[in-house]
């Protein structure tokens, strides 16, 4: 992999934020919102509403606003909430963080199912282990979360009483507690994932073991656990990498509605609450920091992937 | 034309998909005609009844008749996923050909753009439109649409370069056939059936993404008979009686089930070779 590769993807991925700037900016612009009556009140006078628009330059030219905030962020400056009065930037990372943890205990909770979920079916094609997985992952992928959330919450928190049915614990203060609490989040959460994941491992490893290398293989009366873990899943997983990378936007708008439901402060929750209250900084900054945190773990992929696979050559 | 559907029905996913999807749109066509009850009527002494009897699936928290409920609900949900996926399809392939027409550097600007579009999760990218908007059915069809539109367009181009690059259109030009022969008869024919496929799958994405949203008070508002919003209402009453909460979830998966189920036979029915 070159440097200019890598600068090039560098470049893109500024490319997209600008975008996704410039998309979000112009949404909360034309948003019937008004952050002069939010902060002083339905009855503020109009002078005092017209004194505060001036003060924070809600009556300059848009640019000239979208510059300013544009400027505040990459000064890691992400403007002042109008709801809480707070600043946008410390709140949403910290929100940000918790979100993380679940997005990654839901990663890999979703890495140990599906990998030998689809490893199983490719290896017995045809036969009773495989019409299961396949039959469960059609199932799994017709689930929405808030029906998995919903029933979870039924048949595991209220029936059996095994798990809390909502809320959160920080790891740090109760590790034991604040994972029992994580439980059922982070299986909601991988649900559709483990059912898209182990159906596209299967049939990447189904493609492989009938090439001529594995052929070869089984010819030079190699053992079938060498030829599976030594020739075949090295090559069908490293398209695993790209696939994962790619769900995880979808990841990150399962996880909008999962802490919705189980009620995490996490990001996704500060968004929904946000877009409620039609709180635009908050909305501006979090939809960016959704945004730059897919490209990361895309470009984080694809420099895995060239240091796994020595084949690929990106120029 | 017969050929492929028994292509199609030969397959078990295709048999299953195309049954399920025909009751679903079945359903959804006929709305609340074959309801056993008012979907809206209220009866107070009715109220969390479990299935049988009069009410074969129960009553909720209303005393309205569950079945009749997702019968006429059928109308708003599906129809709107269907209306979606196809104005979602139909911008994203304007779309992506355009950006394979053009080509060169207008296609690298368009695609990159249209990438870092893909950066927001579709939810939250439907979220925004729908705030935008304002809450209600037919803003939550638009963000759905917007959603879906990047996708759409990522996929046409593909599909619409490669085609453009095979043995068949080049054979044509070396015939001498003129481009509107080429264009339509060479190259639509093998550009339609895969977006026909994707298109098929997006529908249960769509079903998904309307529950999520109606889930979310930003789709359809009570007292309409929506299935996300059933659900949604559902659970507050769990308590009292599941089957509220039990039978628009099973309907909002199986019918997710059998429209995937359909992609996945079209895609075998229409490409015989794999």
């Amino acid at each position: 992999m070159s440097a200019s590769y890598i600068l090039k993807r560098v470049a893109l991925i500024f490319y997209t934020l600008l975008v996704v700037s410039l998309l979000v900016f112009g949404i909360t612009q034309v948003l019937p919102a008004d952050a002069a009556v939010m902060m002083l009140g339905e009855n503020a006078t109009a002078d005092a509403l017209e004194a505060l628009r001036n003060s924070m330059g809600l009556n300059d030219p848009v640019w000239l606003q979208y510059l300013r905030w544009i400027g505040g962020v990459l000064q890691g400056d992400f403007g002042t909430s109008l709801r809480t009065g707070q600043q946008v930037g410390p709140a949403l990372f910290s929100a940000l963080g918790t979100s993380l943890m679940l997005a990654v205990f839901s990663l890999a909770f979703m890495l140990v199912l599906a990998l030998p979920a689809g490893i199983l079916a490719a290896i017995r094609r045809g036969k009773l282990t495989d019409l299961l997985v396949s039959f469960l992952s059609y199932i799994g992928v017709a689930l929405p979360e808030f029906v998995t959330a919903t029933l979870a919450v039924l048949f595991i928190a209220d029936w059996w009483g095994i798990l809390p049915p909502a809320g959160y614990v920080p790891l740090s203060q109760d590790l034991a507690g604040g994972l029992r609490h994580l439980v059922l989040p982070v299986a909601v959460v991988s649900i559709i994932m483990i059912a898209h994941v182990s159906r596209m491992v299967r049939s990447e490893l189904v493609d492989v073991l009938h090439t001529d290398y594995i052929r070869a293989a089984h010819l030079k009366g190699l053992s079938r656990s060498r030829i599976l873990f030594r020739h075949g899943l090295r090559n069908a997983l490293l398209p695993t990498i790209t696939i994962v990378a790619l769900d995880v936007g979808y990841l990150l708008g399962g996880v909008i509605v999962v802490e919705e439901i189980f009620s995490i402060p996490g990001i996704g929750r500060a968004l929904m609450a946000a877009i409620q209250a039609r709180d635009l900084p908050v909305i501006q900054a979090g939809v960016l920091i959704m945004a730059a945190t897919y490209c990361i773990v895309n470009f984080a992929a694809d420099l895995m992937y060239a240091w796994l696979d020595k084949r690929i050559q990106y120029d | 034309m017969t050929d492929f559907l028994r292509r199609l029905l030969m397959t078990p996913q295709g048999l299953l998909g195309s049954i399920i999807v025909v009751l679903v749109l079945f359903a959804a066509v006929t709305g609340g005609w074959f309801a056993p009850h008012d979907p809206d009527a209220m009866a107070a002494l009715a109220r969390y009844k479990p299935p049988g009897g009069e009410y074969l699936l129960g009553t909720d928290q209303y005393g309205r008749d569950i079945l009749s409920r997702i019968l006429s609900g059928a109308r708003s949900t599906v129809t709107m996923a269907l209306l979606a996926t196809v104005l979602g399809t139909l911008l994203g392939a304007v779309v992506g050909t355009a950006s394979a027409y053009l080509g060169g550097r207008w296609d690298e600007f368009i695609m990159r753009t249209i990438d870092a579009v893909m950066a927001i999760p579709s939810l939250l990218l439907a979220l925004l439109v729908v705030s935008l908007l304002g809450a209600g059915g037919a803003n939550a069809l638009l963000a759905v649409a917007v959603a879906f539109m990047p996708g759409m367009a990522r996929i046409t181009r593909a599909v619409a370069l490669t085609v453009r690059k095979q043995d068949y259109v080049s054979a044509a030009i070396a015939r001498g056939e003129g481009s509107g022969y080429i264009v339509l008869r060479e190259m639509l024919p093998n550009v339609v059936a895969p977006i026909v496929v994707e298109l098929t799958i997006r529908v249960s994405f769509a079903v998904m993404l309307f529950a999520t949203l109606s889930f979310l008070g930003l789709g359809a508002q009570p007292p309409a008979a929506d299935w996300g919003l059933m659900v949604s209402e559902a659970r507050q009453y769990l308590h009292r009686s599941p089957w509220i909460l039990i039978w628009p979830s099973a309907i909002i998966a199986v019918t997710a089930i059998g429209f995937n189920l359909l992609g996945d036979g079209l895609r075998d029915a229409l490409n015989p070779r794999t």
